[in-house]
């Protein structure tokens, strides 16, 4: 029930998100039609890339203070919404710098810290499929993950103080008070963001729990047997 | 405290012996830092590339290093023993921590010498600001290293697992690292603080952490 509330909900928000975005927003001045990807690419990092960052500290603190294995599906899913929306808004990252900066990717500090991140949601998950005992995969994954987003600040630090020494050019979009039209269509485009990563957050928790219960039941006829 | 100087004992001991972590690290070390030398055109400034080419043989070669570390400990179930013994496992990560920091700096302290011969450098205070950079860089990768060791050594493929799991986490510590370096052998009036900041911010911070939650990656 809650899937399919949230699965409409995504659909209603997303069809006037694309509408706005494409044809209500106006052009802006000196990047043309290429800035359109910024109403999408935002959303993308904070809900996405930092929301799932969050998630996965959250899910693996409380594995480890719980030890409740519905802790552990959660940390798995957040860490898989980060992979699928980090690279999505990493996409739409190279998209845009190509015909604005001229280059695929511009390494300053933000460009890099979303690398590294995506990068340890990866290591996260190479570490849970080398690992086949679920109790012990369980733990290993909750230290990892803790361990991985406790790093991300220093690694925001690290490369920020590191990039503001040799500046570059980085055009700011959006930055310094946007056109009106512009903050709404943003504001829906956040909105239906939101409403598609609850979707797919709760659909693959759902999937999760049952991938477990076939585990759990193919387990008990083999031992039956 | 007794508990921590055993197991430095212990391993320094069985190092003596094998002198397998040390040699290994010493001879990738400087197998990376010649790799380097052919890599880079000679026309190109030196002092621009050297601190991020010592650094990337310091963070390898502790990667092997810590790779032996933890894999030595589980051949003959060594790792069982040490936890059955009766001390907290917080003490079993600080001796480990301790003995990997000492490893990898006595062949740090053999490599850099290297690095400064193969980099036309020179022997003098900066070279001794060098030294004290890299004890607080080994420090910080040696903290995170270890746990991530025993993490990695209970996985199906050990030897693989550690690099990506490692160089991620590492790096703040590796681009403090190399900037505090450069600060330092180019002379530039900019403050070295903010780098030795981040290096011992995050020196600290996953020493505690990992202290606390070393715990559940030993227990079985």
């Amino acid at each position: 029930m809650k899937v399919k509330i949230l699965a409409t909900l995504s659909l209603v928000t997303m069809i006037p998100a694309l509408y706005m975005i494409f044809l209500y927003a106006p052009t802006e001045a000196t990047q043309g039609n290429a800035q359109r990807i910024f109403y999408i690419h935002v959303p993308l990092a904070i809900i996405g890339a930092y929301g799932s960052a969050g998630l996965l500290f959250i899910g693996c603190l409380a594995f480890l203070i719980t030890r409740d294995l519905s802790w552990d599906r959660f940390a798995s899913t957040s860490a898989e919404m980060g992979v699928v929306f980090t690279t999505a808004q990493l996409l739409t990252a190279i998209m845009w710098a190509k015909p604005i900066w001229g280059v695929w990717y511009a390494f300053d500090s933000r460009g890099i810290l979303q690398l590294v991140l995506l990068l340890i949601f990866i290591a996260y998950f190479m570490l849970r499929a080398y690992l086949p005992d679920r109790e012990k995969r369980a733990k290993l994954c909750a230290v990892f993950g803790l361990l991985g987003m406790i790093d991300v600040p220093f690694n925001y630090l690290s490369i920020y103080l590191f990039r503001t020494q040799h500046p570059q050019p980085v055009v700011s979009p959006g930055g310094g008070g946007v056109d009106a039209d512009m903050a709404t269509t943003l504001l829906v485009s956040f909105i239906a963001v939101t409403c598609l990563y609850a979707y797919a957050f709760v659909k693959r928790l759902t999937v999760a729990k049952l991938e477990e219960q076939v585990d759990y039941l193919t387990q008990v006829t083999l031992a039956y047997e | 405290m007794k508990a921590i100087l055993a197991i430095i004992f212990k391993d320094i001991a069985v190092e003596l012996r094998s002198k397998e972590s040390i040699s290994a690290m010493l001879m990738f070390g400087i197998l990376v830092l010649v790799i380097f030398i052919f890599a880079v055109d000679p026309s190109v400034d030196r002092l621009l590339v050297a601190p991020g080419i010592l650094w990337a043989a310091f963070s390898f070669a502790a990667i092997l290093g810590l790779n032996r570390s933890l894999s030595m400990e589980l051949d003959n179930d060594c790792l069982q023993g040490l936890l059955l013994a009766p001390i907290g496992r917080g003490e079993l990560y600080a001796g480990k921590v301790s003995s990997n920091f000492a490893f990898m700096m006595i062949a740090e302290i053999i490599v850099l010498p290297v690095f400064v011969i193969l980099n036309n450098l020179s022997f003098n205070v900066q070279f001794l600001k060098v030294v004290g950079i890299a004890c607080l860089g080994t420090l910080g990768i040696a903290s995170i290293g270890t746990i991530l060791s025993t993490i990695s050594a209970n996985t199906r493929m050990k030897e693989v697992m550690l690099p990506v799991l490692q160089i991620p986490l590492t790096v703040p510590v590796v681009i403090a690292a190399v900037e505090a370096t450069r600060v330092v052998l180019t002379n530039d009036p900019e403050e070295i603080s903010s780098w030795l900041y981040i290096l011992g911010g995050f020196t600290i911070v996953y020493l505690t952490v990992s202290y606390l939650v070393f715990e559940f990656a030993v227990e079985e």
